[in-house]
């Protein structure tokens, strides 16, 4: 048996290796989105936009200070995540008490308008950006060449989810994090600066959005268009795997990724509609998605 | 609340019918000024290719006049189409049902399809420079809308022919799923078959899909030696950079159908070498494209134009001299001119409008240079062959449109 349904088992394989990699950049984004959700219960539209800056910065970096993608892999991510704290300093404290939705429209509107000024600045063609030379060539798996870039993209996403989901939901910080949400003043009583622990979350938040943006910079094109391409599917990923829930984020976004690439073989032109598919779907039978609680 | 719209809709038709009465009234100059709508993508994925650059053009082309035509001035307007068929269509009727004379640019085929349907139905001219579809000179064509610059048959076959020539016989085919991609690779598999080739395959994609790696496996399980990328813009782009990074343009050649400068500049000259390159206008082709294109590099911040920008020079310009010739802005005898008059400008030599709306001019045959040839930025081409106009786009033999008797 070497065929499912007239494809080739080799050629269904390699697909699905590829799904489990665009998985890889569904469920980092999805888990930034899940945590600021799960902690601050802001609805981060902005997550697109802060992707889109974690790539461009990594190009930036590159072309004017001829700083390589190692470092950028620590430099990015810091970067947009210092912007996070202005953002939510700024702007975002002062929604917490009103209803999620102004929390949405803002950061919807700062999406447009990161994306606006990074299009005035670079236009939408996009900025070339090479892959590292270590991981040049590819890995013959048999079934297929895969890029040993590629690889390397679902071992970081792999380690990235599992620290951030254990630090959460495994550690005497995520503890404090879980009970400061749920009920600040207690929290603050013992002693534990809550304000504090909430800007840093989302600067966590959106910082794994800015080294999704990096890891995405030499494979994808970078341009300021890349975000607003990726965030609607990444809105489906999380609302599928249940607003907030952490653990579900992750296995939702690799998963869907898998489904993605399945349909590409199948139907292609079904690509971009399939996740909405399953949404609607999942919404019918269990509303508050596949991981989520009912509150 | 019903009734102010009624009234509302009531004051706006009376307005209507007063403004047109008084625009007939005027003589010569409808509505004593001439207005030109650049109705292109000015923020998607196509931006770049045709977008401000456009409106840039277009100004120049007025700048070029004197600013006024037959005493009467000239004025450029822009907007916004979005890539959305209907967004386009709705800004067209707006704006000729104001004072728009012309609408000029349009990147994308979906919304260039429907604005021609509404420049036909309100009698004004369309003369379009970014979209590629051949639709537009055949199963949809009509006599107020030209097809300026470039269209799939042009690109698509000159491309294909080098590499059938030497020795590419099977092809696969990635499609971007709307009419440009499907007319893309349409025109090219008919060449290909012509020429004694085989068409393996093909697969659609989304328009802005964010990853082609699934579909170039795709392609390359289909073993054909040639993958023909029927998409453009940043779809091209990303299926080249995707392409280079499997391996698969080691065993298997790409032939990109379309591809822009703007694309080249954004992809590298690493990813693109080698590349072919079928283009009606490039820069660096003689002194006259070397110099406009300084002035509009000037404009823009040092980019330099796409066969779509020059286009849109080309027809605007074209279309003021036609407005001066016919000595009226009236659709009918400007277009009637156009289709008389020689076309040579900066950008266009020996260009020739034929019945069916089609701009026939030199077409050229450019391979992407390496990193190693090339003397700095944006010198990205060296030219490989030159086509004539005649051979270069679709005979009228072939044509489908109704406005061709044969």
């Amino acid at each position: 048996m070497s065929e499912i349904f007239g494809v080739p088992i080799a050629a269904l394989f390699g697909q699905l290796v590829l799904g489990l990699v665009n998985g890889c950049f569904y469920a980092m984004l999805s888990l930034g989105l899940a945590i600021i959700f799960g902690m601050l219960n802001i609805i981060n539209f902005a997550h697109g936009a802060f992707y889109m800056m974690g790539a461009v910065f990594t190009w930036f970096l590159l072309n004017t200070w001829n700083i390589g993608w190692w470092w950028s892999l620590l430099l990015a991510p810091l970067a947009v995540g210092i912007f996070g704290i202005f953002v939510e300093r700024v702007f975002l404290k002062r929604l917490y008490k009103v209803d999620p939705l102004y929390g949405l429209l803002l950061t919807f509107g700062l999406a447009l308008v990161i994306e606006g000024l990074f299009r005035y600045k670079y236009g939408v063609s996009g900025l070339p950006y090479g892959i590292p030379e270590v991981f040049q060539g590819a890995l013959n798996l048999g079934f297929m060449f895969l890029p040993k870039y590629r690889g390397i993209v679902v071992l970081a996403t792999l380690v990235v989810c599992f620290t951030t989901w254990f630090v959460i939901e495994r550690t005497q910080l995520g503890a404090y994090l879980r009970a400061g949400t749920e009920n600040p003043p207690l929290v603050q009583a013992f002693g534990i600066n809550v304000p504090v622990m909430i800007t840093l979350t989302y600067a966590i938040g959106v910082a794994l959005a800015g080294l999704a943006g990096v890891l995405a910079a030499p494979t994808l094109q970078v341009s300021p268009l890349m975000g607003s391409n990726l965030i609607i599917v990444v809105f489906a990923v999380v609302v599928i795997g249940g607003m907030g829930s952490i653990l579900g984020s992750i296995l939702t976004g690799l998963g869907l990724g898998l489904i993605e690439g399945l349909t590409k073989v199948f139907y292609s032109q079904a690509s971009n509609t399939v996740v909405f598919m399953i949404m609607a779907l999942v919404l019918l039978v269990r509303p508050a998605g596949l991981f989520g609680r009912e509150k | 609340m019903k009734r102010t719209v009624i009234c509302g809709l009531a004051a706006a038709a009376l307005l209507l019918a007063a403004t047109s009465v008084w625009a007939q009234a005027k003589g010569k100059i409808s509505g004593g000024v001439v207005k030109i709508g650049v109705l292109d993508d000015m923020s998607g994925l196509y931006s770049d290719i045709g977008g401000q650059g456009d409106v840039v053009a277009a100004q120049m082309a007025v700048d070029e006049m004197g600013g006024k035509v037959l005493g009467a001035p000239i004025q450029v307007v822009s907007a916004d189409h979005q890539n959305k068929p209907d967004v386009g269509a709705q800004k067209a009727r707006e704006w000729f049902d104001g004072d728009v004379d012309i609408i000029v640019g349009t990147v994308n085929s979906g919304v260039s399809i429907a604005v021609s349907k509404v420049a036909n139905e309100k009698h004004r001219l369309f003369i379009n420079s970014g979209a590629g579809s051949t639709r537009l000179t055949n199963e949809d064509c009509n006599p107020y809308t030209i097809h300026y610059e470039y269209d799939t048959y042009s690109t698509g076959t000159t491309t294909a022919k080098p590499i059938v020539a030497s020795g590419g016989k099977t092809w696969f085919f990635l499609t971007a799923d709307y009419a440009f991609g499907k007319s893309l690779q349409a025109d090219t598999s008919k060449f290909v078959e012509a020429a004694g080739g085989k068409v393996l395959g093909s697969v659609l994609h989304p328009l802005s899909a964010s990853d082609f790696s699934s579909f170039l496996l795709q392609a390359q399980a289909s073993g054909a030696q040639v993958i023909g990328l029927a998409n453009a813009g940043g779809d091209t782009i990303n299926s080249v950079k995707a392409a280079s990074e499997f391996g698969i343009t080691k065993k298997q050649k790409l032939a990109a159908l379309l591809i822009f400068i703007s694309d080249v500049h954004s992809l590298g000259l690493n990813a693109a070498q080698g590349l072919y390159a079928a283009t009606g206008f490039y820069w660096d082709h003689d002194n006259d494209t070397r110099k406009w294109s300084k002035a509009f590099a000037a404009k823009m911040g040092g980019k330099m134009p796409t066969m779509v920008n020059a286009g849109t020079y080309s027809s605007t310009l074209h279309y003021l001299k036609a407005i001066q010739a016919a000595g009226t802005d009236d659709p009918d005898a400007v277009v009637k001119k156009l289709k008389e008059m020689t076309l040579n400008d900066a950008t266009v030599k020996g260009g020739k409008i034929r019945a069916d709306g089609r701009m026939v001019h030199e077409f050229y045959l450019y391979q992407v240079k390496s990193p190693s040839e090339s003397k700095g930025p944006w010198d990205y081409y060296k030219l490989v062959s030159t086509i004539p106009g005649d051979q270069a786009f679709q005979p009228l033999s072939l044509s489908r449109c109704p406005l061709i008797k044969k």
